[in-house]
């Protein structure tokens, strides 16, 4: 196992930069704990896959280096750099049994018969697969081929680092929770350092201790679950992570309070330290919102209610703005003279798209 | 919903029915007649049994095309699919060179038989050829018209500048459909070039490998153009594969009955090794999933 370090790493597939735009992977420096779970979050094309193949080898990062335990291996290739990698589609020696598949890494390696079938053994029970050593590999499931992939990284007892770029896009839904706490309970176990590329929110929530959420080639927040989405430190995380996204609205600052609309907003934070000339946003989650008849916020039209099970989502209009307020199951909501409350210690402001933070 | 109990569609069928009665049905009809009568001329029949096809099959000089027919087939086909393979793994497999390569590929498959007999007639002879004549020049013995050994190089060096561009296209195409991640994984395993070979592309492979060794051994099985252009079946008849002696015996000597019945055997033949290769290959390839 490793810890993983990223000094001024950045990647342009372009042999002439110009510009900014140029690069997939804008510069950035990252230092991973060894034994920790990160998830890479973002949407398709936003620069984690090329991060991943710096990582693992197959790309060369046009400035910066990369560490493994404080080592440089920024120039050596994937053979010599002790990872492993989980493909989105599984990848597996078609005409090996099982038991080939998980000793080939090793018997490439020239580590001796006795040790291999030790080790293959060990590996197979682990991941449960004790009984399908003797089969054919090409004729398994989706998900179990998948389990060879990873069994074929966990075999080599000196792993840096497991690679996963999208593991679980080919396995059947009911297939996928079980994967994912099998891969959980193994990082557990064994502290691995796991690097997990996915698009998928609730796999990135569920499996990492650490989420990275990158957009636009950059690297917009990294963090716990619970920090992304208290204070999502870009709008995008904002709308990115959750069911609905947030809610993000433009607004100008009066005192102590945004006003949205000719309405006023009040605040807790993130009011003393904002840039000069900065567009500005309130963010505030759809759970933080509610609607009464009562009180004094403001009034809004209802425009549609979605029944989503366990809670409702309305959409409510301010004037110009729409907002989505999440509302439980047993509540109604009132059809007219709703008024809009808004929980003022997590309204978030946001100066060009970012979050603005105390000094 | 009810069935239609009208029955004239069939009658759409039957220009079809017409077209290949004419060209296939009603002409496979009439040899396998001649195969089992004899003639004396003025379009007069008489039934001759098996009598033919015991013939044929005893003769000396159909167990020699026959024996030279499988000898030619196996060295051509163990030459042009490993060569085959060999050069697709060569081939780029992005960039400029792919369009150049892949045409310079193409090429031979696109030039008419005939042509490509010819080529190699003039391309082989002493006087004019550049080949015979460097050859020649180089104090190497090497006349296909007289030497036996000659002829046969000749005819084999031409089968494989002929045809194993389509093994390469084949093979090349296989390979260019193994995802990157494959490979990545090979390397991520510490996979040797051979291991990457032997346990990625040609289990990868293996589907085209089939069509490739199918196509290419019912072709050079039913070899006639190239041949008789280069050689002419000789020198003596050391070149003389089946479809040339069925010719000769067929047109050359009249011999009616006995061609036909050589023209079921050889049909039978290629018939029944295509499909022991294709079941044997797909039994192979079945057995692995």
């Amino acid at each position: 196992m490793a810890k993983i370090e990223l000094n001024g790493l950045a990647h342009s597939y372009m042999p002439h930069i110009q510009e900014p735009q140029d690069f997939a992977l804008k510069e950035l420096n990252h230092v991973w704990e060894d034994g920790g779970a990160y998830a890479l979050l973002g949407p398709s094309g936003c620069g984690k896959t090329t991060l991943l193949n710096i990582i693992s080898g197959l790309l060369k990062p046009t400035h910066g280096e990369i560490l493994f335990d404080g080592e440089a291996v920024t120039n050596k290739a994937t053979e010599g750099r002790n990872i492993a990698q989980v493909f989105q589609f599984p990848v597996v020696y078609d005409t090996m049994t099982v038991y080939d598949n998980l000793a080939f890494p090793l018997r490439n390696r020239g580590v001796g018969a006795s040790e291999v079938d030790g080790r293959v053994r060990e590996i197979a029970e682990l991941l449960e697969m004790s009984d399908s050593l003797k089969r054919k590999a090409s004729g398994l499931t989706a998900d179990a081929k998948q389990k060879i992939s990873l069994g074929r990284g966990l075999v080599r007892a000196d792993v840096s680092a497991i690679l996963f770029d999208e593991p679980l896009t080919v396995i059947d839904p009911h297939l996928k929770w079980q994967l994912r706490s099998q891969l959980k309970h193994l990082h557990k176990r064994f502290n691995y350092t796991m690097v997990y590329v996915t698009h998928d929110q609730t796999e990135a929530l569920t499996f990492a201790d650490k989420v990275v959420v990158m957009y636009d080639g950059a690297v917009v927040q990294m963090g716990t679950p619970e920090e992304l989405f208290e204070r999502p430190k870009h709008t995008f995380v904002g709308y990115f992570i959750g069911s609905p996204g947030m809610n993000v609205v433009p607004c100008h600052i009066d005192g102590k309070q945004a006003m949205v609309a000719g309405h006023a907003f009040a605040m807790e934070q993130g009011l003393s330290n904002i840039p000069a000339g900065a567009s500005l946003e309130v963010g505030i989650r759809p759970e933080f919102l509610s609607l009464t008849r009562e009180g004094s916020g403001p009034t809004v039209s209802i425009q549609k209610v979605e029944d989503l099970g366990r809670f409702k989502v309305a959409s409510v209009r301010l004037e110009d703005h729409e907002f989505k307020v999440m509302v439980n199951e047993e509540d109604d909501v009132p059809t007219d003279g709703a008024r809009l409350v808004v929980d003022p210690t997590h309204v978030n402001l946001y100066a060009n798209s970012h979050l603005v933070e105390e000094a | 919903m009810n069935k239609w109990s009208d029955n004239r569609a069939w009658w759409l069928v039957l220009p079809v029915v017409l077209i290949v009665a004419f060209s296939a049905v009603i002409p496979l009809m009439t040899v396998v007649n001649y195969a089992f009568q004899d003639t004396f001329g003025n379009n007069e029949f008489y039934w001759a049994g098996i009598e033919w096809f015991q013939e044929v099959l005893r003769s000396d000089r159909f167990h020699g095309a026959l024996g030279r027919q499988f000898l030619f087939s196996f060295i051509i086909l163990s030459i042009e699919i490993p060569l085959g393979i060999a050069i697709a793994l060569a081939m780029p497999k992005k960039g400029l060179w792919v369009p150049f390569c892949l045409i310079l590929m193409a090429l031979p498959l696109l030039i008419p038989w005939n042509v490509v007999g010819t080529i190699w007639q003039i391309f082989g002879r002493i006087d004019i050829g550049l080949l015979g004549a460097t050859l020649d020049g180089l104090g190497i013995e090497y006349n296909y018209t007289q030497n036996a050994l000659d002829a046969w190089v000749t005819l084999i060096v031409m089968d494989v500048w002929h045809w194993t561009s389509l093994v390469v296209l084949l093979c090349y195409a296989g390979l260019q459909s193994i995802p990157d991640a494959y490979y990545q994984a090979a390397r991520i395993d510490g996979a040797s070039k051979w291991a990457t070979f032997r346990f990625i592309q040609l289990p990868k492979m293996n589907r085209v490998l089939l069509i490739a060794v199918l196509l290419r051994f019912m072709d050079s099985f039913m070899i006639y153009t190239e041949p008789f252009v280069v050689t002419g079946g000789g020198p003596g008849n050391a070149t003389t594969f089946l479809s040339i002696d069925l010719v000769q015996m067929a047109i050359g000597q009249f011999d009616l009955g006995p061609a036909a019945a050589m023209s079921l055997v050889y049909f039978l033949i290629i018939l029944l090794f295509s499909w022991v290769f294709f079941t044997v290959m797909s039994y192979l390839d079945r057995a692995e999933s």
